[in-house]
């Protein structure tokens, strides 16, 4: 009898080694497996058991039942702790899986797995066709940039190839420092060779025979699983003519734009450079880069597989296919959404996050991590679209919602905004540097009462010549939380 | 462990590494993980190595959070100050484990067991606060729970 028991993180965090654990130690005849999470993150540990009709899902399970859950032998579908088919669970059943299609389903590093679940069929595809043909069909499929840019990703692959140069680089953004958003996490924890077979074909398509994955030190166990991932898929001979290797970052969350990641891998200090020249033409140490985030990398092989119309078939507007959303912070169900573009962000909260973890009513939604805006409860009818997001001010970015509950205390997080990037910033560009640093002081102004109509005034200023002067989006986005919250929550700033 | 010794092991961390591209964070992280920290004495062996200054290695080391430069407790504690864990009371958290600890942020507690860092996010938001305590995640955690946990560390430091 197969039993799965998640190995992610989250899982683990909860506990999950011991459940395995206490799994082998029953008299029982049972084959536990270590799948992925399925990114039901509120559920983790979702122990799962083979039936006839398919895999029973059992929630939250605490190590220390495992003994009471089997004392009648293996539990059906008739227990009480039984959640069903996890398929047909509502929040995974209304889901359109195509990027995260088999996380949680196999087992990480099983090369067999992944292939049994239509690994590699996009290689394959891809090996067939001209590397225009494939640049092509990224293009067709309306891809953007899923880091937060949402910059077509087919225009930036076209640069690159059309680029001349003897050496050309594919790197993978996998510094996730975005509050609110971990599917990169997933995707490395729960089905690394989908982002391994995603660079190999980047760099079919471009004409770069090498890569680097730059994955923050904050997550030791995706590290380890890509660098387990690519022994095995090199062993293979998936990387004949692709060496890849990961890089850790170490802690700054200006390594996530790309131009500091690409110091940062060259061995200096991650700040920022000019633009242009575009990474694309001059990239990492100074040749043509394919700069992409796990997300977009880990689409590739769906595109490539299934066609480029089929991934554009969805979506809404100019935001094509689907988007992984992470619903985080103070939520009942969260987890990893993924859904075509288009649906409400209330249908996202209410539907699938079920409001909040407190039972409060929610007071706002922060969109796109700590650059991105608050939005207010009477904005939630406002269509996941990157177009759509914009025209109310906020950002989709890399997809993370973060909820707060009616005890929230707006000016505080305004206020967690600027100290935030002052930490961050990396001190190129003097708006960014000192501006988020006189932010914290006259936003600590305002809130101790002094001369605040004057000092509001002022903050307004400051945010408008950070968005106007910095250098990249920390100082240039920094400002969009402050000014959501002076707008929506003006009598808390 | 004396300069001399330090200089050489230094070397010996380092010179396989040196021929990687973009070779200075994989050798500071390897000396990090060896020694804990980055010892001052490496900074000359890793700069003459990579025909650097020391100044640009310092600044290199100087950048990134990541990187310490003195010796810590026998853990580390890194508490996620992100927008999501503060949705679920992280503020809270930070506050009860410093007045527990006795020690700030960057502090190391009197027995040497552990040293307090901040983060800004791990990664698993949906399930916040969380903590993570070297490699060693934890997550829904409450002021009571991480006591115990590090009860259970300054115990086993003692």
């Amino acid at each position: 009898m197969k039993i799965y028991v998640p190995n992610d993180s989250t899982a683990l965090a909860q506990g999950a080694d011991d459940i395995a654990r206490a799994l082998t130690e029953l008299d029982l005849d049972l084959n536990v497996v270590r799948n992925g999470s399925r990114g039901l993150c509120w559920l983790e540990p979702l122990l799962e058991i083979d039936s006839p009709e398919g895999r029973l899902g059992f929630g939250r399970v605490d190590p220390d039942e495992i003994s009471a859950l089997f004392a009648q032998g293996v539990p059906d579908r008739s227990h009480a702790r039984c959640l069903g088919l996890v398929e047909e669970l509502p929040y995974l059943a209304k889901q359109t899986r195509l990027t995260a299609a088999r996380i949680g389903i196999i087992e990480p590093t099983s090369l067999a797995d992944y292939i049994a679940h239509g690994g590699f069929e996009g290689l394959s595809k891809a090996k067939e066709m001209a590397a225009a043909n494939i640049v092509a069909a990224v293009t067709a499929s309306g891809l953007r940039g899923r880091g937060g840019a949402a910059f077509p990703t087919g225009i930036k692959w076209q640069t690159v190839l059309d680029a001349t140069g003897d050496k050309k680089y594919i790197v993978c953004n996998a510094d996730e420092g975005d509050s609110g958003t971990y599917v990169d996490r997933l995707i490395m924890e729960c089905d690394p060779f989908v982002l391994i077979e995603g660079m190999i074909i980047a760099g079919l398509a471009v004409g770069a025979d090498q890569g680097f994955i730059y994955c923050r030190a904050e997550y030791p166990l995706a590290i380890d699983r890509l660098q387990q991932a690519i022994e095995i898929a090199d062993d293979a001979g998936y990387l004949d003519n692709f060496a890849l290797q990961v890089r850790k970052a170490a802690g700054a969350y200006i390594c996530g734009e790309e131009t500091s990641l690409l110091e940062s891998l060259e061995g200096k200090r991650g700040q920022i450079r000019f633009r242009p020249p575009l990474p694309a033409i001059e990239g990492l140490f100074g040749k043509p880069t394919v700069v992409n985030n796990v997300i977009s990398l880990a689409s590739i092989p769906t595109i490539l597989a299934h066609g480029p119309e089929r991934y554009q078939e969805y979506g809404s507007g100019r935001s094509r296919g689907t988007l992984t959303v992470q619903l985080a912070g103070n939520t009942k169900h969260g987890g990893l959404v993924e859904v075509p573009f288009g649906l409400s962000l209330r249908q996202l909260l209410e539907d699938f996050g079920g409001g909040t973890a407190t039972g409060l009513p929610i007071k706002a939604v922060q969109a796109g991590g700590p650059l991105g805006a608050y939005i207010p409860p009477a904005q939630f009818d406002t269509l996941l679209d990157y177009e759509a997001f914009k025209e109310i001010g906020a950002m989709v970015g890399h997809g993370g919602l973060v909820v707060f509950d009616e005890n929230t205390d707006m000016g505080h997080m305004a206020h967690f905004a600027m100290e935030f990037c002052a930490v961050e910033s990396c001190g190129k560009c003097t708006p960014c540097r000192i501006g988020s640093v006189r932010g914290v002081e006259v936003i600590d102004r305002i809130r101790s009462d002094e001369q605040a109509q004057d000092n509001r005034i002022l903050l307004h200023d400051l945010c408008q010549t950070m968005i106007d002067g910095s250098l990249c989006a920390l100082g240039g986005m920094a400002p969009y939380p402050v000014l959501s919250i002076m707008e929506h929550f003006s009598d808390e700033l | 462990m004396t300069n001399v010794d330090i200089k050489q092991v230094t070397l010996e961390i380092a010179t396989p590494l040196l021929n990687e591209p973009g070779a200075l964070l994989p050798i500071l992280h390897a000396l990090q993980d060896h020694f804990g920290y980055i010892p001052t004495e490496s900074v000359a062996v890793v700069a003459r190595g990579l025909n650097l200054s020391r100044a640009e290695v310092h600044g290199v080391i100087s950048f990134y959070d990541w990187f310490q430069t003195a010796p810590g407790g026998s853990k580390t504690l890194y508490i996620c100050r992100a927008e999501a864990c503060q949705a679920m009371g992280a503020a809270a958290l930070e506050a009860s484990v410093k007045k527990l600890l006795g020690i700030d942020f960057h502090q190391t507690s009197r027995d040497g067991s552990v040293t307090l860092q901040p983060v800004y996010c791990l990664g698993n938001c949906a399930c916040s606060p969380n903590v993570m305590i070297d490699d060693k995640l934890y997550s829904r955690v409450t002021a009571e729970s991480l006591a115990g946990v590090l009860a259970a560390i300054s115990e086993q430091a003692s």
